[in-house]
C-alpha cells in the first residue's frame, strides 16, 4: 500500500458536490501535485487529507492507517499554508516550538529541534523576531519550518508560493525541491501554477471541476495529454490548437493546413487508424509552440518534418526564444523560434512543422483521439 | 498673473483656516465651560458662591467641599459622604467589565472561527440585544434576580450587565475577529492545539486592541448607569451614580452647591481617566484589521 491512497472521496457542502469521487494513490516519499484552476476543489481535498474537514463519502489512508475519523493532530501531518498561518503573537523560536510543546516533547529536544531546522532553512537570525518582523519570503522560511519541526509521515502545501514575488518564487521552488531531496518525505503540493506543478512533481493529477482529468508523471501529462483542457492547462506558452480536415490520399491521412492562399497537406504517420472515422471531418490538432520552428535543412522532408513558409503577424521576443505568431486555418498560432532565426514581423518565413508529437482531438467531445 | 491668483488662494485658505481653528474653539469653550464651572464652584465656599459671579474663579481655593462630599456629605440619612458608593461601583463594575468582556471574546471566537450550522441566526438573535431598551427588561430582570436570590447585592449587579452587554461585546470581537484568517486556526489544529488552547494562546493575545474598546466601552456604560442601579439595589449596595443622585437631593437647609459639583466630579473621575489613559487605543482599536501574517 502507498503512503497517501485517496479512495472515491466526496465532498458536498449543502447540495452542492465540490469533489466528486477522487482517487489518487501515491508512494512513499513522491511529490505530488494538485494542480487546476482556482475552485476546482484543490484546497478543499488537502483539507480532507489533513482532517480539517469531514469527507462527505469515501476513504483516506495515510501509510496504513484509515484517518477518516481521526483529527488533524493524530495524522502524522503537517500543513504549509498559503497565508503562511504563522501565530503573530509568538517569536519564529515559539511559531516553530509551539507544535513540539503540544506533544510535551521536552524542552533541551524542543530546543535542539529548532535550531537543527533554523539551520536547514538557513534561518538562525530570525529566531527571536515576531512574524510581522519578516519578509514575505522569510514567513515562507518560518512556515516549512515549522512543518519539518514536527518530523511528520506527510507534509501538505497549499499554495506556498503564491504571495511572493516571481523571482523569490523561483527561488524557493528550487529550495522546495531540495528539500524534498533532503528529507524524503511524501508531500502533497498544491499549485495552480503549471511551471510550479511540471518542476516540481513526480506525480501530477490534474484536477477539474471536483473531478482528477488526469494523473500522471509530469511527463505523460505534457506529452499525453487526455484532454483539450489537460493540454491547453499544462505548458508555457500553451499549446496551439489547429482545426483541420483530415483529408485521405493514397490510402493515409492527411492535416490540411491553409497558411493564408497556400493549402498544406501534413500526412499523419504511423497508426492514424482512429483517424479513419474523421475522413473530410474537422478535428482538432494540438501542437506545442516549440515543435514549430524555423527550417533546419537535414531535418526538413523526413518523416514527420514537414514545412511551411507564410507571413510573421506578430514578433514577441522573450530573450531565449523569441515567439513568432502565423495564421493557420485562421488561428493564430504561437511559434518558438531561436532568436538568431526569427525573421521580424510581416516578413516571410519557412517554419517547420515537427508533427511527431501531435495530439488530435474530437472537436465535440474534446477527448483525445490519438 | 499666475502669481496673483496664488496668493489669492493662499490668502482666502489662509483665512478658511482661521476660521475653522476660530470655530473649533469656540465649540471646545462651549463644551469645556461646565467642566470648568463645576471645578471652579467644587473650590469655593458658600459664601464666595452666594456672592460671586458662576463664572468667576474662587476668591480663596478651599478642598473642604471634596471631602465633605468623599466622606462627609449626606446621603438620605446617612452622612458619610461618596466613598461607600464609589467602591460599591468599582465592586461590580470591574468584575462585570471583565466578565462581559470575556465572554464577547468567546462569543466572538465561535461565532467566527468555529462557525456551527445556525451560528449566523444565533449571532444576529444576539445583535438584536443591542437594541433592548433598558426599560423593558427591567421587570423579567427583577424576576430573575429574586428566583437567583441575588436581588439587591452587587452579584446581582454584575450580572446585569453582564447579560446586557454580553451583545456588544460580542458584536466588537466578532467583527474584529472576521479579519482573522481562518488558516491561522488550522494551522494550530495540525499543530494539535485544541479549541480552548487557541483561545488562550493564539486568538486571545492578539486582541489587545479590540480588548481595550470593549473595556472602556463597557466601563464607561456600566460605570455610568443609573437606571439598573436604582432599581436592581438599595441602601448600601447602591451605585455612585444613584448616590450622586440621592446627595444632590437629600436637603439639609442650606444646598451646597460645591458639594454637589464635587461629588459629580468624583463619580466621573474613573470615566475620565479611562479616556484619557486609553482614548487613543479606542480609535486605534476601532479602525484597526487585526494581524497581517
Ligand atoms: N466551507 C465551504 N462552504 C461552501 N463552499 C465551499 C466551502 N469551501 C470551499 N467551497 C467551494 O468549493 C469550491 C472549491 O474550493 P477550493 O477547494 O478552495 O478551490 P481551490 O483551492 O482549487 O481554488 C469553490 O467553489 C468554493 O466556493
Ligand atoms: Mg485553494
Amino acid at each position: 500500500m502507498g503512503a497517501l491512497s485517496i479512495r472515491n472521496v466526496r465532498k458536498s457542502y449543502g447540495t452542492t458536490e465540490i469533489l466528486k469521487g477522487i482517487n489518487i494513490e501515491i508512494e512513499e516519499g513522491e511529490f505530488l501535485i494538485l494542480v487546476g484552476p482556482s475552485g476546482c476543489g484543490k484546497s478543499t481535498l488537502l483539507a480532507m487529507i489533513a482532517g480539517l474537514d469531514n469527507i462527505t463519502s469515501g476513504e483516506v489512508y495515510i501509510g496504513e492507517r484509515k484517518v477518516n475519523d481521526l483529527s488533524p493532530k493524530d495524522r502524522d501531518i503537517a500543513m504549509v499554508f498559503q497565508s503562511y498561518a504563522l501565530y503573530p503573537n509568538m517569536t519564529v523560536r515559539q511559531n516553530i516550538s509551539f507544535g513540539l510543546e503540544i506533544r510535551k516533547v521536552p524542552k533541551a529536544e524542543q530546543q535542539k529541534i529548532v535550531a537543527q531546522v533554523a539551520q536547514i532553512l538557513q534561518m538562525e537570525q530570525l529566531l527571536d523576531r515576531k512574524p510581522s518582523q519578516l519578509s514575505g519570503g522569510q514567513r515562507q522560511r518560518v512556515a516549512m519550518g515549522r512543518a519539518i519541526a514536527r518530523n511528520p509521515t506527510l507534509f501538505l502545501f497549499d499554495e506556498p508560493l503564491s504571495n511572493l514575488d516571481a523571482k523569490l518564487r523561483v527561488e524557493m521552488r528550487t529550495e522546495i525541491k531540495l528539500l524534498h531531496k533532503r528529507v524524503g518525505k511524501t508531500i502533497v503540493y498544491v499549485t495552480h501554477d503549471q511551471v510550479e506543478a511540471m518542476t516540481l512533481g513526480d506525480k501530477i493529477a490534474v484536477m477539474k471541476d471536483g473531478e482528477v482529468v488526469q494523473f500522471g508523471t509530469p511527463q505523460q501529462i505534457y506529452d499525453n495529454p487526455v484532454n483539450l483542457f489537460v493540454a491547453s492547462f499544462m505548458g508555457s506558452p500553451s499549446m496551439n490548437f489547429i482545426p483541420c480536415r483530415v483529408a485521405v490520399l493514397d490510402g493515409k491521412f492527411g492535416l490540411k493546413m491553409d497558411t493564408g492562399g497556400q493549402t498544406h497537406v501534413f500526412p499523419v504517420e504511423g497508426a492514424s487508424s482512429a483517424l479513419a472515422a474523421y475522413a473530410g471531418r474537422e478535428i482538432i490538432v494540438g501542437i506545442r509552440p516549440e515543435k514549430i520552428t524555423h527550417k533546419v535543412d537535414f531535418l526538413a522532408g523526413a518523416p514527420n518534418f514537414y514545412v511551411a513558409e507564410t507571413t510573421i503577424e506578430i514578433s514577441e521576443p522573450t530573450g531565449a526564444d523569441t515567439l513568432l505568431v502565423i495564421t493557420i486555418n485562421d488561428k493564430n498560432i504561437v511559434c518558438r523560434v531561436h532568436p538568431d532565426y526569427a525573421k521580424s514581423q510581416g516578413e516571410r518565413m519557412a517554419f517547420m512543422f515537427d508533427m511527431s508529437k501531435t495530439v488530435y482531438f474530437d472537436p465535440v467531445t474534446e477527448l483525445r483521439i490519438l | 498673473m499666475a502669481d496673483s491668483s496664488n496668493t489669492q488662494t493662499q490668502g482666502s485658505s489662509r483665512f478658511g483656516r482661521y476660521l475653522i481653528y476660530t470655530l473649533l474653539g469656540l465649540v471646545c469653550l462651549y463644551y469645556l465651560m461646565p467642566l470648568f464651572i463645576m471645578l471652579s464652584t467644587s473650590l469655593k465656599t458658600l459664601d464666595d458662591i452666594r456672592t460671586g459671579s458662576l463664572v468667576s474663579l474662587p476668591a480663596h481655593v478651599t478642598f473642604q467641599p471634596w471631602l465633605d462630599a468623599w466622606s462627609k456629605a449626606c446621603i438620605g440619612v446617612r452622612c458619610e459622604g461618596m466613598s461607600v458608593y464609589f467602591w460599591n461601583s468599582f465592586r461590580f463594575v470591574v468584575p462585570a467589565v471583565l466578565i462581559s468582556t470575556l465572554a464577547g471574546a468567546f462569543n466572538g471566537y465561535v461565532l467566527t472561527l468555529w462557525r456551527f450550522r445556525g451560528s449566523d441566526i444565533f449571532f444576529s438573535a444576539l445583535m438584536i440585544g443591542c437594541f433592548i431598551p433598558f426599560q423593558v427588561i427591567l421587570l423579567p430582570m427583577a424576576r430573575t434576580l429574586g428566583e437567583l436570590g441575588i436581588f439587591n447585592t452587587i452579584s446581582g449587579l454584575i450580572f446585569v450587565h453582564v447579560v446586557y452587554g454580553v451583545s456588544f461585546t460580542t458584536l466588537f470581537f466578532r467583527n474584529y475577529y472576521v479579519t482573522i484568517p481562518d488558516e491561522l486556526v488550522k494551522a494550530a489544529r495540525i499543530d494539535g492545539a485544541g479549541f480552548l488552547r487557541i483561545f488562550w494562546r493564539i486568538i486571545l493575545p492578539i486582541s489587545t486592541p479590540i480588548v481595550v474598546v470593549s473595556i472602556i466601552w463597557q466601563f464607561t456604560q456600566i460605570w455610568n448607569d443609573f437606571l439598573f442601579g436604582v432599581v436592581f439595589s438599595s441602601g448600601d449596595h447602591q451605585p455612585v451614580t444613584v448616590a450622586l443622585n440621592n446627595l444632590v437631593n437629600t436637603s439639609t437647609g442650606v444646598i451646597g452647591y460645591n458639594v454637589d459639583m464635587a461629588a459629580a466630579i468624583i463619580a466621573a473621575l474613573p470615566t475620565l481617566f479611562i479616556y484619557i489613559v486609553a482614548g487613543k487605543y479606542f480609535v486605534r482599536g476601532l479602525t484597526a484589521g487585526s494581524v497581517k501574517g
